[in-house]
């Protein structure tokens, strides 16, 4: 042993600065430091754990210990789902050889190659991953800050933001209005705002059936909307006012205070209001100086970022071209990452991007639907291939049959990425 | 005579309700027709081999997990090894709802809700057991499916490596685990039954969108290299 250090340390200048550098590693084993333990994240990571079988040193940065979906969120105001069945714990990756610490990461420092934690200390890395998930775009709704997130939620990252919308939703008055603002593209979860419309129809019509729901939208148009558009009036015919950009839905204000929406200068009163602002990549990525504008530009090959080929950017936060934003989407962009990471650090094998996404909405009970594509890495982002979407006027079965898959999706993605 | 009742409490609580609801001797033919369900993956009659699932002769008086040539989930091995043994009875409750039996079966089964059914489609695997005797062999109920597959396709040697990689595009839906909570199980197939399906999808005549798009990316190397990893995954 003190041999080997003395010729270490006399043998080679480079290799006696390592030794002196403040950060303690484990000799010889490459970091990895993923932050965010979400859909992209906790994939990544327990990929990379996984596979390298202790060749990779992978640390999970994530503040909560317990990760809420939020997909399946929308089925919980439904009624449909129990908050307590979407949400998962780590010890399933720290089992899979995962360093998991409860912390924020509130800073990266890039030529030191260090990710700093808000409980004090940083970490080191040679490949730093980030999957923080969105946050929202200061002054996209006017009137509307994170200050009235609790007169106003957006419920738009799942669990007491959930609960709430959906205490709001049960004391509801007879006969009142629910109104949404939905947000303008790119957003988390094309499909999202609109299955909710349709849970929360779902939910008024046994419960408060004479209620109104008004949904002042900035887009012309939505994913899946004749879809949607077809299951509103064959399940809450009359119930659901959809206001377009064409009809001044882009056009909004709303007072937190006063309850009040205003839809291209018409004032309205409301009883819920579930803002759903423009979203950005979430503040960390911001912070590591990846992005431009409100998202990180990624490689499609391995979700590199443009700006440092040692940093990655998954799922929400990420610009990569075709893919929707998607729990499907960032487990699907985690694995061809996980992949080029290790074989970077260590020498195995790198097999060619692929990707998948499908997403699965619910309109009623037992009415599911679904859409997706496969996708290629070209230079310039990652490329749709091929896509299919299901069909209006589809039997009963083949719906019921849809929504039984999205079921097995949700064991099947949820296992995927906590182990 | 021990039939592995004591394993588990809540399969006693499960098996009670419906031992008294059927009529014990159910009608084999009708129960024939009902086979149609399981024929894809399990063979019986004369020649039956494993196929996905493993052959049905003589399935009466076998402990669950019994045979040293099929690889079995732990949950069902678990479940033989505790004595759990294949008469009417412990049929009928597996064929109710398989994983309210073995929570990790890979049968990929939702389960004969009616229990005439059960009891049919019992009375006809009867056929096939010595155990009652007296029982005449017939052909095998399944065969390999028919298909036009370019033999050099099958003889593919799959890389399995490369097959671990692809998987990830897999396990988003299908569990590693080989779990099937409303998407099948993949896990553990003949390489030839895996090959064969995914071809199937790929040239439509299987008929379900998603599988049909991600077969249609994978080329044959590809599908053998999944091929490879699946039949040989480690639990
Ligand atoms: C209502 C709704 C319904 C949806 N339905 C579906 C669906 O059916 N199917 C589907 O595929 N997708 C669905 N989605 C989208 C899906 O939830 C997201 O696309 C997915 O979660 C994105 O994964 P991510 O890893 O980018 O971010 P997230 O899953 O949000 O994970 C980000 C994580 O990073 C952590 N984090 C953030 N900043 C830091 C920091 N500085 N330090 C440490 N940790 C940090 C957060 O705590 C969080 O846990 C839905 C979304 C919504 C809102």
């Amino acid at each position: 042993m003190s041999i080997n250090r003395r010729t270490f340390i006399t043998t080679s200048a480079v290799a006696a600065a390592t030794l002196a550098a403040p950060m303690v590693r484990a000799a010889g084993t490459p970091n990895v430091v993923v932050v965010g333990g979400g859909a992209g994240g906790a994939t990544a990571a327990r990929y990379i754990a996984k596979d390298s079988k202790g060749a990779i040193n992978v640390t999970l940065i994530e503040p909560t210990r317990r990760y809420y979906t939020c997909f399946f969120s929308n089925l919980y105001l439904g009624g449909f789902k129990e908050m307590e069945e979407l949400g998962h714990g780590y010890g399933g990756m720290a089992a899979g050889g995962v360093n998991v610490v409860h912390d924020w990461a509130v800073g990266v420092d890039r030529d030191a190659k260090t990710v700093s934690l808000a409980g004090g200390g940083s970490l080191p890395y040679d490949k730093l991953i980030l999957s923080p998930g969105i946050d929202f775009v200061d002054g996209a709704v006017e009137g509307w800050d994170l200050s009235a997130q609790n007169a106003m939620p957006h419920a738009y990252k799942a669990g007491s933001q959930s609960e709430l919308l959906r205490a709001q939703l049960e004391s509801m008055p007879q006969g009142g209005t629910f109104a949404m603002v939905a947000p303008p593209n790119p957003y988390r979860c094309p499909p999202g705002p609109y299955e909710r419309v349709s849970m929360v129809a779902h939910f008024l019509k046994q419960n408060n059936p004479t209620a109104k729901i008004i949904v002042a939208d900035p887009k012309a148009k939505f994913s899946k909307m004749a879809l949607f558009q077809e299951g509103w009036a064959n399940h809450y015919s009359g119930m659901v006012d959809w206001i377009g950009d064409d009809f001044g839905g882009g056009n909004v204000s709303v007072d937190p205070g006063a309850m009040t929406l205003t839809i291209d200068g018409e004032v309205t009163n409301v009883d819920v209001c579930n803002v759903i602002p423009a979203m950005k990549a979430g503040r960390i990525a911001d912070m590591a100086g990846v992005t431009e504008g409100n998202w990180a530009p990624v490689n499609a090959a391995d979700m590199s970022t443009k700006a440092d080929a040692d940093i990655y950017v998954l799922g929400d936060a990420s610009s990569q071209g075709d893919m929707p934003k998607s729990g499907f989407s960032a487990n699907s962009q985690a694995k061809v990452c996980a992949n080029a990471v290790r074989g970077a650090l260590t020498g195995s094998r790198v097999f060619p991007a692929k990707f998948s996404n499908t997403c699965w909405s619910l309109i009623a009970t037992g009415d599911g639907v679904k859409v997706g594509a496969t996708y290629e890495a070209t230079p310039e982002k990652i490329a749709k291939v091929d896509g299919f979407i299901s069909q209006t006027g589809e039997s009963a079965d083949v719906r019921q049959a849809t929504y039984l898959e999205s079921e097995g999706w949700y064991t099947g993605i949820t296992t995927d990425m906590m182990g | 005579m021990f039939r592995g009742f004591l394993f588990s409490l809540s399969v006693a609580a499960v098996m009670s309700p419906i031992t008294v609801a059927a009529d014990p001797i159910g009608d084999a033919a009708a129960g024939e027709k009902i086979y149609n369900q399981c024929k894809r993956c399990h063979q019986v009659g004369q020649g039956a081999e494993h196929r996905i699932g493993p052959h049905l002769n003589g399935i009466f008086g076998r402990p669950a997990a019994g045979y040293e040539d099929f690889r079995y989930s732990k949950a069902l091995t678990r479940a033989g090894t505790s004595g759990l043994e294949w008469h009417a009875d412990t049929l009928d409750v597996f064929l109710e709802n398989p994983r309210a039996l073995a929570s990790g079966t890979r049968m990929s089964f939702r389960g004969l809700k009616d229990p005439q059914d059960r009891a049919n489609v019992i009375a006809f695997l009867r056929i096939y057991s010595d155990d009652p005797a007296n029982i005449p062999e017939a052909d095998p109920t399944a065969t390999v499916p028919d298909h036009d597959l370019d033999p050099a396709i099958l003889a593919l040697v799959g890389d399995a490596e490369y097959g671990e990689y692809l998987s990830g595009e897999c396990t988003t839906c299908h569990q590693a685990t080989g779990g099937d909570d409303g998407i099948p199980s993949i896990v553990l197939w003949r390489e030839e039954d895996f090959v064969l399906a995914m071809h199937a999808y790929k040239n439509k005549q299987r008929a379900h969108p998603v599988m049909q798009m991600v077969a249609g990316r994978l080329g044959d190397e590809e599908i053998a290299a999944l091929a490879a990893y699946f039949a040989n995954i480690e639990e």
